[in-house]
């Protein structure tokens, strides 16, 4: 079997868009609408979970025949866990404004339903390489919504992309405002329910 | 009228099917039964069933709304004039006139935005256009403050109309009122525009008409109570109750005068448009909820004010009783009504951010109606089969 051969490259490709963890298996909401407000957040926290997933999967994927049945779950949090500490320890000592800006939701990745969904689903029967593929596809298909979203509350919230200032002062002077509308948590569940609205308006099968 | 009618059944054909201009079919079809009552009614089921469109039951509703919205525009002529200083030397005709000239801009962008939108979900949904948005679209400007601008109530229309009818399935589906969210909207978006001291009171001039003021600030009476001082005027002067009666203060364009609310409640109870229980205890939801603050009150006025102040008349009579919005059940009406009078108080008095509570407060009993209406059927089948039950 390739390295890309057809099945592996469905484990990357179909989280992306059909299986989309945050818009179709609607999984990971709560850090989705907590950290968005902000370009540069959701970016970091995009590639923690990509990470942190993709990493997770290999190494519950490589001791999968080990693991007794009934605690199993206790082995997935403590694999998890640790590595979610890692990433926090990583971005306090290299992106503390960050870090803090995300404050527990590094912490909280350890809840977040994508990553036990997708060790117990994927990583507990498939070998490290495809697993690695889905935990790929996975977080990233979690964070280019996140993406997307912090994307469109920083440009209308704050007229600015990653902190720097992109609508001119000349805009504000003819009497252009920001919306706040768009700082606040409700502003991500709009926009994530756009999202979803033009992903089934486009692909027919995930209409219900 | 006769005339009318031939015109539009000379025209018909170009909108059917093979038409040349079928393209435009809902805008006529909204047209036809707008200016006539249409002449099919339902024809299966079991239904007894009119002839009345919706659309003529709407029209009553802009029409009670008509005194209100005059007042209001008399209004923002007089309030400009106060704040000018010209009030001797203005008319009373240049007042309304300026008023007329503020408020048109505001009531065509209200509607060309939000009936652009319905003719093109009913064009593209291949349905009959949907006749709400005759009623929102005259709302929405009463309820802002005469400084908010033009792109801000566009936007804030399109939102209201898209999320909060469009999605549910249009006209008559809405969970929540149409044009409190498009208000909520501008409230959440653009506090600046719709709170604070610079908004209330025109200070531009239009065509020669009304005085262009410089720096001007005059808050609305509610904020001077949250503020804990006494409700003062464009001029300084303190209001009297006759202010609040007859609405000659700062407040959002239709809202301040009780008389002209007053008489559009007449009408829509009279025709029996709007229910009167819902109405009536919004009214007793607020006194009771006073009596309950008892003299934890603002002491600034009396507290039957607050029943004068803010859109507690308007939200009263024009968007609580919304048929479409509002609890279906008639008992369940007095608790919805009331939950609005006395949630309005609430926010009033314990939240010092939100001096005006009535638009969140309906906003929230209107996600509340249908569990209300549920609770409500729910008892009435318990205690049917408690009866059944016992006489067996």
């Amino acid at each position: 079997m390739g390295l890309f051969s057809k099945k592996n490259k469905e484990a990357l490709n179909t989280p992306l868009f059909k299986e989309n963890p945050v818009t179709v298996q609607v999984l990971g909401i709560c850090s989705a609408l907590a950290v968005t407000s902000k370009l540069e957040p959701a970016i970091v926290m995009g590639l923690s979970v990509t990470i942190i997933v993709a990493m997770a999967n290999v190494i519950i994927s490589l001791i999968r025949n080990t693991i007794p049945m009934r605690i199993r779950i206790i082995v997935q949090l403590v694999v998890v866990a640790a590595l979610v500490t890692l990433v926090s320890e990583v971005l306090k000592a290299f992106a503390y404004d960050v870090s803090v800006q995300l404050s527990v939701y590094i912490g909280l990745i350890i809840t977040n339903c994508i990553l036990m969904g997708r060790l117990e689903a994927f990583a507990m029967a498939n070998k490290p390489w495809p697993s690695f593929l889905d935990g790929i596809g996975n977080g990233i298909g979690y964070a280019m919504i996140l993406v997307v979203v912090a994307l469109f509350r920083e440009f209308f919230g704050s007229g600015a992309l990653l902190g720097i200032q992109i609508i001119p002062q000349s805009v504000y002077d003819a009497g252009y405002l920001n919306n706040g509308l768009m700082l606040m948590t409700p502003a991500a569940f709009i926009l994530i329910a756009c999202i979803v609205w033009f992903q089934r308006a486009k692909d027919k099968s995930l209409q219900e | 009228m006769k005339f009318l009618r031939n015109y539009i059944d000379k025209i018909k054909p170009n909108f059917e099917e093979g038409g040349k201009l079928h393209a435009f079919r809902s805008l006529f079809d909204g047209f036809e039964t707008f200016l006539f009552v249409p002449n099919d009614t339902a024809k299966s089921g079991v239904n007894i069933h009119d002839a009345i469109d919706s659309k003529r039951i709407m029209s009553l509703v802009v029409i009670a709304l008509m005194p209100a919205m005059l007042v209001g525009m008399y209004n923002i002529g007089l309030q400009n004039a106060i704040a000018a200083g010209t009030v001797e030397t203005t008319t009373w005709f240049s007042m309304f006139l300026y008023g007329l000239l503020v408020m048109l801009p505001k009531i065509a962008v209200s509607y060309i935005v939000g009936l652009g939108i319905e003719f093109t979900v009913a064009q593209w949904k291949n349905e009959e256009i949907h006749e709400g948005f005759l009623v929102s679209g005259i709302l929405i400007p009463m309820i802002v403050p005469v400084g908010c601008p033009l792109w801000i109530l566009a936007l804030a229309t399109a939102f209201a109309v898209i999320f909060a009818k469009e999605v549910f399935g249009g006209t008559g589906m809405n969970i929540v009122n149409v044009a409190l969210i498009a208000r909520a909207f501008i409230f959440f978006a653009y506090p600046s525009v719709i709170s604070g001291d610079t908004v209330w009171v025109a200070t531009e001039s239009i065509c020669g008409l009304g005085a262009t003021v410089d720096g001007y600030t005059c808050a609305t009476a509610l904020q001077h109570v949250a503020n804990g001082v006494a409700p003062v005027g464009a001029a300084g002067a303190e209001l009297g109750v006759c202010d609040m009666l007859f609405g000659f203060m700062p407040g959002s364009i239709g809202e301040t005068s009780v008389v002209a609310i007053a008489l559009g409640a007449i009408l829509l109870l009279w025709t029996g448009v709007a229910s009167w229980k819902t109405m009536l205890s919004v009214f007793v939801g607020g006194v009771v909820m006073l009596f309950v603050f008892g003299d934890k009150l603002p002491e600034s006025i009396p507290f039957w004010h607050h029943l004068l102040l803010g859109g507690f008349c308007f939200g009263a009579v024009f968007m609580a009783t919304d048929p479409v919005t509002s609890a279906r059940t008639e008992v369940g009406k007095y608790i919805y009504g009331f939950g609005i009078g006395a949630m309005t108080i609430l926010i009033r008095v314990l939240n010092p951010g939100y001096p005006e509570g009535m638009m969140l407060a309906i906003l929230l009993m209107n996600v509340t109606a249908p569990f209300i209406d549920y609770c409500v059927v729910q008892s009435n089948v318990n205690a049917r089969a408690k009866r059944l039950t016992k006489k067996n």
